[in-house]
């Protein structure tokens, strides 16, 4: 917010000046008289009349039934059963950084189990001073911390190596949610058994292990299990959902998804990493050359438009027009976002709608006045490291096309006279 | 209790003492493992060959096991069916277009595959192989990528051994080197470039799901205008399988039996589709399972022993259906089905029940 609020100005007017040929008409539609009276103001409207639901109706609150479209959907052709597969946070249609619950991705390798507390176990094992069970009741009963994170796939985006793919921000991007946690620190953990067995910690790893058929396993440098990971059981204030790892997961900021364990049993102190099958096999980026980076953890500096977007297009014509999007970066806070209409000709600095948090998202917008001529839209993530978001182009003369993961290329919409939106490259 | 406040004061100062654990935690919050629990559950295997146990298995022994309970997903080759992962072939495609990523052409470690086999397959029947069963696939893996020969035979002894082809094939993450032009804190703002052409389009492509493609789109563009207010969009179509509903419909079936039955079913849905929109997965379609001839679902590629037994007139009684859900092995040898039964009667009973629903 900071650095952009001083060039907004001088940038808005350099944009009307170049809409101004059209500018006229757009002023005259913003200022449309109604034909006639609106008869949902003339007449008295069922609402106005009949009283609503009682407080006993929605003992646990559903959104209302016409935001039905906002849901999580999956991609059925990407995987061979939605057991093992992964779906995509409707984030075209949501504003604020916070992601619901209800609506945030879900991805697991053998589906979502129901795990009660009374049958949760935590092990922590290894090269500790006395390895330990928790139930779920001990696990609350140590100091607290609350933290807003990303989280976001390796794969998101990972289906638009080799070109545009698929239409719509949700799909493109909708591998990403954004909640606040609450838990205990996994630091606090291993203190707690004890890491003077395991003597050195510069060369210790921590390996972690889900709950669920799929015993998915990733294992972590000390360095960083110390730092930040947190064991979550709580997140935007309620219990995890059963698809994000109820009752218990771990959460590791600013590193890809996978590594969230979820339905975490069991933290392992070793001398070395265990190279489980979901960090060799999956989640390495292979290179033009054939040759493949591990241990690729940090999610790079990202952005990308959600409105307007191929499924949240422009309705309402020319005149003022809110773009908006969300940035984020696993190395730390976004200080800035700059936004293109013009495929990336020129630039302009966005308006951010809260300082850059801590690997968290971060909501900007850019308020335009829409001449109602094509735009390729576009926007470029700044991170606190000096770290800017680099063009499709720029990614892959370094990449190659086969690298899968950890695709943060600045993304291209093509907006139409019309208001629809496509996904496209540019030149 | 004033009266001994002295005697008071030590008997809660030695009951603070025996409720302080032993170990050095600062909270004292949590019970020792014990080590048969830390046996249950630390079975990872490292890539130094640290939580391998003893045992060994063929290839000849792995491919009979791999066809049981691998192949249904993987082929009988380890080439893969559908989307699910293929296992073998890939090599020297790296550099490719499109590389084919296997246990013979990427995986680093072998004992990766071991570790993996073990604790997370088979899919949907988990941590059921023995040690050996597990060294016998992974063997018949190694085969179908032309590492050893037929009468291979791999072991806690030799595991280490084996080359894998791709083991030097990775390098640790260099992107703050080889993407150190990335933190360029001033990044351009004006005439970043001459010309700017579409390349691409999704529309092209047009793989996005049908609910949200481009025709969708300009239906709301075209309702949504010239009034201003957005209309609600169509919310998707309730669940196709509404077993409840279809259920009461059904007058030989008890609803709450078939109730039960539907829990007892999550076992089988990993492979098995049943209700409205159902289709073949790794096993076939169940709607009218109940009093059909064996093999009777379209499309479904059966094992030789379904398709004789369906040659020979079986047809599934509740009889006979009750045999096959409580060992389908000992059953039908050869049944490509890969679970291990279940054990209790009123399950089969329930599923039973429930499978009558979707007639």
């Amino acid at each position: 917010m900071s650095e952009s609020s001083g060039k907004k100005g001088a940038s808005r007017r350099q944009f009307l000046t170049s809409v101004a040929a059209v500018g006229a008409g757009a002023v005259a539609a913003g200022a449309a008289r109604a034909a006639a009276p609106d008869p949902l103001i003339t007449e008295v409207q069922d609402w106005a009349r009949a009283t609503g639901d009682g407080v006993d109706a929605t003992p646990y609150g559903l959104p209302i039934e016409y935001e039905g479209d906002v849901i999580r959907r999956n991609v059925e052709w990407l995987t061979a059963d939605t057991i093992s597969s992964i779906n995509f946070t409707p984030i075209h249609a949501l504003d604020g950084t916070i992601t619901p619950q209800g609506c945030a991705f879900e991805r697991h390798h053998s589906g979502a189990i129901a795990l009660k507390k009374e049958d949760y176990r935590l092990m922590i094992n290894g090269l500790v001073d006395q390895p330990l069970i928790f139930t779920y009741a001990d696990l609350e009963r140590f100091p607290r911390e609350n933290h807003v994170y990303f989280c976001e796939c390796a794969a998101n985006s990972g289906m638009e190596w080799a070109g545009a793919q698929l239409n719509g921000a949700q799909f493109t991007h909708g591998m990403i949610h954004n909640m606040e946690y609450s838990g205990v620190s996994l630091r606090t953990l291993l203190e707690e058994a004890g890491l003077n067995t395991a003597g050195d910690l510069s060369d210790k790893w921590v390996y972690v292990e889900g709950a669920d058929a799929s015993s998915n396993g990733r294992s972590i440098p000390m360095e960083k299990a110390l730092d930040d990971c947190l064991i979550a059981f709580k997140a935007n204030g309620e219990a995890l959902r059963k698809e994000h790892g109820y009752p218990v997961r771990l959460v590791v900021p600013g590193w890809e998804g996978n590594m969230w364990v979820k339905w975490l049993r069991r933290i392992e102190v070793m001398d070395g990493p265990v190279e489980s099958r979901e960090e060799t096999s999956k989640y390495t980026d292979t290179l033009a050359d054939g040759t493949s980076r591990k241990w690729t953890w940090v999610m790079d500096a990202k952005s990308v438009v959600t409105a307007p977007s191929p499924q949240s297009p422009i309705t309402h014509g020319p005149g003022p027009l809110v773009i908006t999007g969300l940035a984020w970066s696993g190395r730390g806070a976004i200080t800035g976002v700059d936004v293109s209409v013009d495929g990336g000709q020129t630039w302009q600095p966005a308006r951010l709608a809260a300082p850059g948090q801590d690997k968290a998202l971060t909501r900007f917008y850019l308020d335009i006045t829409w001449d109602g001529s094509e735009m390729l839209l576009q926007s470029r993530a700044r991170d606190a490291s000096g770290y800017v978001q680099p063009t499709k182009a720029q990614l892959r003369e370094v990449r190659g096309l086969n690298s899968i993961y950890h695709n943060n290329a600045i993304q291209t919409w093509w907006v139409k006279a019309s208001g629809e939106a496509e996904n496209v490259e540019v030149s | 209790m004033s009266k001994f406040p002295k005697l008071t004061l030590t008997a809660s100062i030695a009951a603070l003492v025996l409720a302080m654990p032993a170990w050095a935690g600062s909270y004292g919050l949590g019970r020792p493992a014990l080590p048969e629990e830390i046996a249950a559950w630390d079975v990872d295997v490292s890539p130094d060959g640290t939580g391998l146990p003893e045992g060994s298995g063929s290839v000849e022994d792995g491919e009979a096991i791999f066809a049981d309970y691998c192949a249904i997903c993987h082929g009988d080759f380890a080439e893969g069916v559908d989307n699910w992962p293929k296992l073998a072939g890939g090599a020297d495609t790296l550099d490719h277009e499109d590389p084919l990523k296997t246990v013979g052409s990427y995986w680093p470690y072998l004992t990766t595959t071991w570790d993996y086999v073990h604790r997370s397959m088979p899919f949907g029947n988990a941590q059921t192989l023995t040690p050996n069963e597990v060294y016998a696939i992974v063997a018949y893996i190694l085969y179908s990528n032309d590492l050893v020969d037929d009468d291979f035979v791999l072991s806690n002894e030799n595991l280490l051994d084996v080359e894998m082809p791709n083991a030097e094939g990775f390098i640790l993450d260099d992107r703050e080197t080889s993407e150190a032009h990335f933190w360029t804190a001033e990044p351009c703002m004006t005439e970043c470039k001459d010309t700017v052409e579409i390349t691409m389009r999704a529309a092209v492509l047009d793989v996005t799901p049908e609910e949200t493609r481009a025709k969708k789109v300009q239906e709301l563009i075209r309702r949504t205008r010239p009034e201003p207010s957005r209309e609600d969009v169509k919310a998707p179509a309730a669940p196709a399988d509404q077993p409840a509903a279809e259920a009461v419909a059904n007058a030989e079936v008890d609803p709450a039996l078939a109730a039960a039955g539907e829990t007892v079913f999550k076992k089988c849905k990993a492979c098995h589709q049943v209700g409205e929109d159902a289709k073949n997965k790794t096993g076939p379609i169940l709607n009218g399972i109940v009093g059909a001839p064996a093999g009777h679902a379209d499309g479904f590629k059966y094992s030789k022993a379904m398709q004789e037994a369906a040659e020979g007139g079986l047809v599934w009684s509740d009889a006979e259906l009750a045999a096959f859900l409580a060992k389908p092995k000992s059953y039908m040898k050869g049944t490509k089905m890969s679970f291990a039964g279940l054990k209790k009667d009123e399950e089969i009973e329930a599923v039973i029940a429930y499978l009558k629903s979707f007639q």
